[in-house]
């Protein structure tokens, strides 16, 4: 038993059903969350109907997705047609097996990292990956034989890889200052407090904007949309797509924005270190945050306007305040306190995603290469100088 | 393990390499190529270069083979027509194939047995191996080739303006 336990292929299965299991999930409620937070920044409730606040739409809409007819154009080129969902989700659900959640760990006799795993060159792999990802929505766009999925599988092809040059420039400045390529040691390098991050330690701030800005391109958001534009180019390079083989492209982007914030998090906020050191008290703030909102909700649960909420508010109350007891139980604590700080730190970046996208109207597309071609990139290379500078400097 | 896997690769290889010129329609030969690519990238990683492996990935697989499917795309180039080849061609391919093939086996040959390949046991591929050669060892030869890519830029931007004019 013991052997077993302690095999390298046992851990690493273990490990990616557990990983796996708990990214479709986030896949499926991140659409919940985004109709909602859109929902609620236009005054309206969103999805209601299924479920208490409409929480179980994600497994309804995963149901309709399933049974729906699989629909396969006549005048398409089969392969490539069949090969580009699978090209774009494999390659949106490879880089996560880099991405590492947490420190060391110790369960019962196991001690693993809270990672897949750790590759030397972890942040050059997600770049190598994320930029074969351009092939699944190309071929896409072109082996639909439909003009307007011609038209954005272009635009999306052109847009990323304009767009990548500034990414790659912004990533490599905290890369500098951290002098590693491995996306754990990159944390480790700014453990300590919010003063040894790369955002603000290093003084990171603009290669921040421009990784961010960057991101929302890679990933085809609001926006910089225009692949999918649909007031041009109908639904772009997933128009002819029906079915699950729609549901793999839309899983695809998702997926995709759960990797840049997740890097964007490890490169300049820290990773799951949390904000100060847990001498000061950083180790209860989780179990306030959720002591807070579960006494919110059981307060409001108690002049509920709606009927339900006379139930759901003091259910979900209660919830919350068993998970605020969860943190502050020791034994946990060594990988919950990480896991919390870094889906924290994730989540809220997937926030300013959402925020964006219900905020901000679609660019013109010459804007849009222009925007990258002569601002975006040379700003990046000049950050990339000026970072390069400072680290030979102070480095003597 | 490693032989099990550098014989698959290599095969997946050779295989989208005669694939490349096998095929009829550009977007497939040009996947075929990124799949040639893909797996020297597997192959590179099997010696222990895993930063040469990544740049493999970032720089051919992930931005010229793109331009190129792009390009193709753009174009919207049809499938070849298959024309018969010409006399010369069919005079002259088979002893040329011949001669190359006994080339590459009296290279095989004299190669054979000297030097034995570790698969992972190469320590100089990781990023600042390779950063501190190219530095001190090969700084000449680097810096003549960014002067050759800088070359490059202004010629193309030059050919693209007169096109415009």
């Amino acid at each position: 038993m013991d052997s077993l336990l302690d095999s390298f292929i046992f851990i690493s299965v273990v490990k990616a059903a557990v990983i796996f299991a708990i990214l479709m999930t986030t896949l499926a409620y991140l659409q919940w969350v985004e109709r909602k937070v859109i929902a609620h920044i236009q005054v309206r409730p969103g999805p209601y109907r299924v479920g208490p606040h409409g929480l179980l739409q994600p497994l309804a809409d995963v149901v309709k997705l399933i049974t729906k007819e699989d629909l396969v154009p006549p005048y398409v080129n089969k392969v490539f047609y069949l090969a580009a969902p699978f090209m774009a989700i494999t390659f949106a659900l490879l880089s996560i097996s880099v991405i590492p959640f947490g420190p060391q760990i110790q369960i019962g006799p196991v001690s693993t990292y809270m990672q897949m795993t750790d590759l030397n060159i972890g942040v050059l792999f997600i770049l190598a990956v994320s930029s074969m990802g351009v092939y699944g929505i190309a071929l896409a766009g072109w082996a639909s034989n439909n003009k307007y999925s011609l038209l954005g599988g272009l635009r999306s092809s052109a847009q990323m890889i304009s767009y990548e040059l500034p990414m790659s420039l912004a990533i490599a400045a905290p890369l500098l200052i951290s002098n590693t390529l491995s996306l754990r040691h990159l944390v480790e390098a700014q453990h300590g407090s919010l003063l040894n991050w790369n955002l603000i330690g290093g003084g990171q701030i603009v290669s921040f904007i421009i990784f961010i800005i960057a991101a929302f391109a890679e990933t085809n958001r609001v926006p910089f949309d225009l692949p999918e534009a649909e007031n041009e180019l109908v639904a772009g390079f997933h128009t002819e797509y029906s079915s699950m083989k729609f549901a793999s492209f839309f899983m695809a982007e998702y997926a995709n924005m759960i990797t840049v914030s997740a890097m964007a998090t490890l490169l300049f906020l820290g990773g799951w270190e949390a904000p100060w050191p847990a001498e000061y008290g950083s180790s209860l703030v989780p179990a306030a945050i959720f002591l807070v909102f579960g006494l919110i909700l059981l307060y409001h649960g108690r002049q509920a306007v709606r009927r339900w909420d006379k139930i759901t508010f003091p259910a979900f109350g209660a919830i919350f305040l068993v998970i605020a007891a969860i943190f502050l139980i020791p034994m946990v604590q060594g990988w919950l306190l990480p896991l919390f700080w870094f889906l924290a730190k994730t989540g809220a970046i997937l926030f300013v995603f959402i925020w964006i996208r219900a905020t901000l109207p679609r660019l013109r597309y010459d804007q849009l290469m222009g925007f990258t071609w002569k601002f975006l990139f040379p700003v990046a290379m000049l950050n990339l100088l000026v970072t390069a500078f400072v680290v030979a400097w102070t480095s003597k | 393990m490693d032989v099990i896997l550098f014989l698959v690769f290599a095969l997946i290889a050779v295989v989208c390499a005669i694939n490349v010129v096998v095929q009829t329609h550009p977007v497939s030969s040009a996947l075929s190529l990124v799949g040639v690519m893909g797996s020297l990238a597997v192959l590179y990683l099997l010696l222990g270069a895993e930063f040469i492996a990544a740049a493999q990935v970032i720089v051919y697989a992930g931005a010229i083979m793109v331009l190129f499917v792009f390009v193709i795309m753009l174009l919207n180039a049809g499938r070849e027509s298959r024309k018969g080849r010409s006399y010369t061609v069919q005079l002259v391919g088979v002893p040329l194939l011949a001669a190359f093939f006994g080339l590459a086996a009296y290279a095989v040959q004299n190669m054979y047995g000297k030097e034995t390949v570790t698969f992972g046991g190469f320590q100089g591929g990781g990023p600042k191996e390779i950063g501190e050669a190219l530095f001190t060892t090969y700084l000449l030869p680097f810096e003549v080739t960014s002067i050759l890519i800088l070359i490059a830029i202004v010629g193309a931007v030059v050919l693209a303006r007169k096109e415009i004019d």
